[in-house]
């Protein structure tokens, strides 16, 4: 968490490549009680460069949470959770797969590489923010999150 | 271990070798008969010849009576030593003189017999007449021969076929031991080839043709036998592979299915819903409705996609086979469709259901999608769903019956092709996925579907699977 403005915020990554369903996720966020940051990156290179602040990303926060879609470019969201979970200080953060993918496969891959939980993104828009909002207060609110 | 079960070589050996020793005894034997046949006729002429000449000799001694003389003549006989006794006798049969001198009396015949010459015992005997050229009779020559001549030729010509008959039985094994392989030879060859692939299931190899003969006819039927089945062996693997390939393509279909198609849908709607909640308030209500237009056509599109998603996966996600208690399965039905029974206040009954082999899950699948339309598709009065079986020998029919709408015979056929709907959207919904599905997962257990009914008259839905190979359990 970084303090901004003097109020403490958790820093959430999405990665995402849709820009849709980044502007979807920055709707759902704006309406939730806590104060977040959210960081963006589009593709698994970006985000391995943003989890260990390389170049541009030096003086990014650690996220408190990962928001993974599964069919990045570049780099495929597969790789990326495999990365994180092996990596002994990534690993405890929380990743949660965000995809539209509902294929078994997806889903039990994922598990086995540690994804701490699977999320099909709902097709109509309120189901969505509801998701959104449902991620945020279990993962900040009833969750404890291991201390930075 | 019999003849029948001796390798080809040695039966074709014993049966060559039989054949020839046959031939080489009857031959021998038949020139051994004609020796001893042929010897002891000219013995017998022999001894009669001497016999006249001795009896001719002695007429003057028998009739003056002069023994001594007759022992002389008789004597004469020293030069054939193979009579071993004579003896001459008078006009009253009384013996007279006899040969060898010291010949004991009781070694001749008391009185001669008649006259002529036969085999007695093991010697030939003879009594000729002693006359003279008047005809009067003046007495009996007896002569005994043995037979030891006509014995010893017989030995020899017996040591004779002995030898031709070694030899030729020696000369007859060689020769079948080489010429047997002519035949031999092809039918081994044609054995070891098939052999070779029966065990290495290589199709590719080809058995050598020796002769043009009815084992030529053989080898080239076999051959040409083996080129079919190459052909329809690489057919067959080029057919697999092919299957998978398309299987990979449909699984491919799947997940574009399941994702991609899914993704730029899902924009399609969360926007125009997100355009509402930002902008409804300048919109009128004709704006609102074609917003829930575009968004129901979404949500339908997402269906569809499901559907076909769930047709595809009854062969590319399909499990074993293996026996399933279908009293279980009717269980997780009614448990899967608990909220619909509960809220159409329906009644689902039951026979007791036998076991058979069948992928569990599309069962279930099955009789949900039919026991859910027969819930579904319900008339004005309270649902009733009954469901029963019929085991047979060769399959087992399964019957959904319910009170429901019924259906007009026309559409028997319609109903399970997939997205076929009889009726409008708002009546009943559904992409008209769930008949076809029971289609698929029926004939992917090699079994049938079908339906008896009419309009308010109820439905009744079939389904037959098979019990072969001992597919139905008891």
């Amino acid at each position: 968490m970084t303090e901004a403005d003097g109020v403490l915020a958790v820093d959430i990554l999405l990665v995402e490549d849709n820009p849709g369903d980044v502007e979807l996720a920055r709707e759902g966020l704006r309406e939730c009680k806590i104060r977040n940051n959210l960081h963006v990156v589009a593709d698994g290179l970006e985000a391995s460069a943003f989890l260990h602040r390389k170049g541009a990303y030096a003086s990014r926060p650690r996220p408190d949470i990962i928001l993974l879609d599964l069919n990045l470019p570049k780099r495929d969201g597969r790789d990326l959770l495999r990365e994180i979970k092996e990596d002994e200080e990534l690993k405890q953060i929380p990743v949660v797969i965000l995809t539209t993918s509902a294929a078994e496969e997806d889903i039990l891959r994922s598990y086995a590489l540690h994804a701490n939980c699977y999320v099909t993104k709902p097709l109509g828009i309120e189901q969505f923010l509801q998701v959104v909002r449902s991620i945020e207060s279990f993962w900040f609110t009833i969750v404890k999150l291991p201390p930075k | 271990m019999s003849l029948r079960d001796k390798p080809i070589r040695q039966k074709l050996m014993a049966i060559l070798l039989l054949t020839s020793g046959v031939v080489v005894v009857l031959t021998c034997a038949a020139f051994l008969t004609y020796e001893f046949v042929t010897f002891r006729q000219t013995t017998l002429k022999n001894l009669s010849t001497l016999g006249r000449i001795i009896a001719a000799n002695s007429t003057a001694s028998l009739a003056f009576q002069n023994e001594a003389d007759a022992r002389e003549i008789l004597s004469a006989l020293r030069a054939e030593p193979h009579i071993v006794a004579a003896g001459l006798y008078d006009k009253d049969g009384r013996l007279f003189a006899r040969y060898p001198a010291d010949l004991p009396v009781a070694a001749l015949p008391a009185a001669p017999d008649q006259d002529g010459y036969r085999f007695e015992h093991s010697h030939l005997v003879g009594y000729a007449p002693v006359a003279q050229a008047s005809n009067a009779r003046l007495g009996t020559l007896y002569l005994q021969s043995d037979l030891t001549a006509v014995y010893g030729t017989l030995r020899l010509a017996g040591a004779i076929a002995a030898l031709v008959m070694g030899v030729s039985l020696l000369v007859a094994y060689l020769l079948s031991a080489t010429l047997q392989g002519t035949i031999s030879r092809p039918i081994l060859a044609l054995a070891h080839t098939a052999k070779g692939v029966s065990e290495r299931h290589d199709y590719s190899v080809r058995a050598p043709k020796l002769g043009a003969d009815e084992l030529g006819l053989l080898t080239d039927a076999f051959n040409q036998m083996l080129s079919r089945i190459e052909d329809q062996d690489r057919a067959r693997l080029q057919l697999i592979t092919e299957l998978e390939r398309s299987n990979k393509e449909l699984e491919q279909f799947a997940y574009v299915a399941s994702h991609d198609l899914q993704e730029p849908l899902r924009m399609v709607s969360s926007y125009t819903e997100l355009l509402e909640r930002r902008y409804g308030d300048k919109l009128d209500d004709k704006g609102r409705t074609f917003i829930n237009f575009a968004v129901d056509g979404a949500v339908r599109m997402q269906r569809l996609i499901n559907d076909l998603l769930e047709f595809s996966r009854v062969s590319t996600r399909g499990k074993p086979m293996q026996p399933v208690d279908v009293n279980r399965v009717l269980g997780a039905v009614r448990a899967n469709l608990s909220v619909a029974i509960r809220e159409a206040g329906a009644l689902v009954t039951n026979e007791a259901l036998p076991s058979v082999v069948a992928d569990e899950t599309q069962l279930v699948q099955l009789l949900q999608n039919l026991v859910g339309n027969a819930i579904k598709f319900r008339g004005g009065e309270r649902p009733l769903v009954h469901v029963s079986a019929q085991p047979g020998a060769t399959e087992c029919v399964f019957a959904v019956r319910d009170n429901g709408i019924g259906i007009a015979p026309e559409y028997f056929e319609r109903i399970f092709v997939i997205f076929q709907r009889l009726h409008a959207r708002g009546e009943y919904p559904g992409t008209g996925i769930g008949l076809a599905v029971c289609r698929r997962i029926v004939e992917r257990h090699g079994g049938r579907i079908w339906v008896e009914s009419a309009p308010g008259q109820g439905s009744t839905f079939y389904f037959a699977l098979p019990t072969g190979n001992g597919g139905q359990v008891p």
